[in-house]
């Protein structure tokens, strides 16, 4: 078991993703920074479905009570182990009663918490990502305990990999959406010749953009949205649908963020700046 | 099917949208519902396809790895164009029961103002009209129910609601649906169905699909609570007619 002492600002379990239920209004879900969390199960030989913890700006107080093989990757989190720092993206071997904590934000938003095996939480709808209305709960509280399968002994292929600047990036990578046509040279101009600052509506539904640009009015059928549409709402505000966004939507798809994308703004938090480029 | 000019645009790297012409018509979604039925059963078989119908569109992802737009493109027109024998769809009428109790139904005071019906008219029409399964999305279990008479149409409210509870059955413009959960919302809530649309411990966790299609009956208090208290123990049975295609 994994013993949450403190859970931090909002730490939730999440795996690949929940697939099957699009059609059903259910979300993808999963874990945010896909190209992060991704990295941790990797160093640890995980299966590409093993279920992480993200962990969210203000990290959790994590008590081992079996040993085993740990990793975590993206935001820097002045992360510990028994009070002496740890690295992100290096294999760690944690004794029973080892106790990791997370300190100050220094980079990025979201830190992936990666164990030998993945977390063992239940499974809903072929998933263990925490979502509100499928699962129990949609975060961890104190006192909550996780289950995962011992582990003494692990010889990593890689123990250590050196990830750039992944944190730094302020460039989204987008392709034309299905209304990106309605838009005209104006639209276009503002959408690709200016910088947006994250809003503090941002959450792991949508990331709402401070600046407005101009909007679109002419209505449309609802029809459906992704993880990383863009929508454009009639007042010239701009949403970024998330991981658990609405599978539906009735506002213009006017660009698609790429996978890459998606991590990159998972990443972001109020007032960090993001620019759109058209691949 | 192949009766309709339908455009084919790529979502993204990992999706494509099929569209029918812009309108809010029974026969596009029946087409559509027919398409991708074929699709399902013939052409994309085996493969991790999801498949989310919506009015006049569909989309269809694959997660696995980026699609050859271009490649699928000429095959879904193909197939589009084929003239193919689909086994008729199921068509399925389900009967809700609703309490428009005014407990339950918070605006139907209001409404019944705005429209100079009496509250009674108000539930007569709702639960004479049958509605047509446009849509299911924004939350788990949300269905968009189509074909609500004139005289029920009414604009969201101005200014919505941080919650509108669990079971509470809403008009907005064209539209009439059930919130599945506790949720913020802006329809006009005009009473409350004691089925829930959701469930993820069941086996069907929805229980409706697009192109179902529901009517509402009119149920007391009471037989509300017998209700909540039969599905909580999982005998309450649900009112579905499998009606001639």
């Amino acid at each position: 078991m994994l013993k949450v002492l403190k859970s931090g600002l909002f730490t939730s379990v999440q795996d690949i993703g929940r697939y099957g239920y699009l059609n059903k209004g259910v979300p993808v879900a999963g874990y945010m920074d896909g190209f992060s969390a991704k990295k941790v199960n990797q160093l640890l030989d995980n299966n590409i479905d093993a279920a992480v913890l993200e962990i969210t700006m203000t990290g959790p107080t994590l008590f081992f009570e079996e040993e085993t093989y740990i990793s975590m990757g993206g935001a820097l989190l002045s992360a510990t182990l028994n009070n002496e720092p740890v690295n992100n993206y290096e294999v760690i071997k944690v004794e029973k009663g080892d106790i990791l904590s997370y300190g100050k934000l220094e980079k990025g938003f979201r830190n992936y918490l990666a164990v030998k095996g993945g977390f063992k939480t239940p499974m809903v709808l072929g998933s263990r990502s925490f979502f509100s209305s499928v699962t129990k709960k949609n975060h961890l509280v104190d006192g909550d305990e996780l289950e995962y399968d011992a582990c003494s002994l692990f010889e990593p292929k890689i123990s250590k990999i050196i990830v750039d600047s992944f944190l730094d990036e302020k460039e989204l990578k987008v392709t034309k959406g299905p209304e990106f046509k309605n838009l005209s040279d104006r639209q276009l101009e503002m959408l690709f010749g200016k910088k947006f600052s994250i809003s503090n509506e941002n959450n792991r539904m949508a990331y709402k953009l401070e600046e407005k640009i101009v909007g679109l009015t002419n209505s449309m059928i609802t029809s459906a949205t992704l993880p990383g549409t863009v929508q454009l709402t009639p007042s010239g505000k701009l949403i970024i649908l998330m991981k658990d966004g609405q599978t539906t939507g009735g506002y213009p798809r006017i660009l698609q963020l790429s996978d890459r994308a998606i991590s990159v703004l998972a990443q972001k938090k109020y007032g960090d700046e993001v620019k759109f480029k058209l691949n | 099917m192949n009766s309709y000019p339908i455009s084919i645009r790529p979502f993204g790297i990992h999706a494509i949208l099929l569209e029918w012409p812009g309108r809010v018509d029974v026969a596009i979604l029946e087409d559509i519902l027919q398409f991708t039925q074929y699709l399902k059963e013939c052409c994309l078989k085996g493969e991790e396809w999801e498949i989310v119908p919506a009015y006049n569109s569909v989309t269809l992802i694959y997660r696995e790895e980026p699609i050859d737009f271009d490649q699928l493109k000429i095959k879904l027109l193909n197939w589009y164009q084929e003239d193919i024998k689909v086994v008729k769809r199921e068509k399925i009428l389900w009967r809700l029961p609703v309490c428009y109790d005014e407990d339950f139904g918070i605006d139907l005071k209001e409404i019944s103002e705005k429209s100079g019906k009496s509250v009674d008219e108000i539930v007569k029409l709702h639960t004479t009209h049958i509605y047509n399964v446009f849509g299911i999305g924004f939350l788990p279990g949300f269905t968009y129910l189509g074909g609500v008479p004139k005289a029920l149409e009414f604009d969201r409210r101005a200014e919505p609601r941080s919650k509108v509870v669990k079971g509470s059955v809403g008009l907005a413009g064209k539209q009439t649906g059930i919130y599945p959960q506790d949720s913020p919302g802006g329809w006009n809530i005009i009473g409350n169905c004691s089925v829930p649309m959701f469930d993820p411990k069941a086996k069907e966790p929805c229980f409706i699909s697009v192109g179902d299609q529901v009517q509402f009956y009119k149920i007391t208090k009471a037989e509300y609570n017998l209700h909540k208290i039969e599905s909580e123990v999982g005998i309450y049975k649900l009112e579905k007619i499998i009606l001639d295609a």
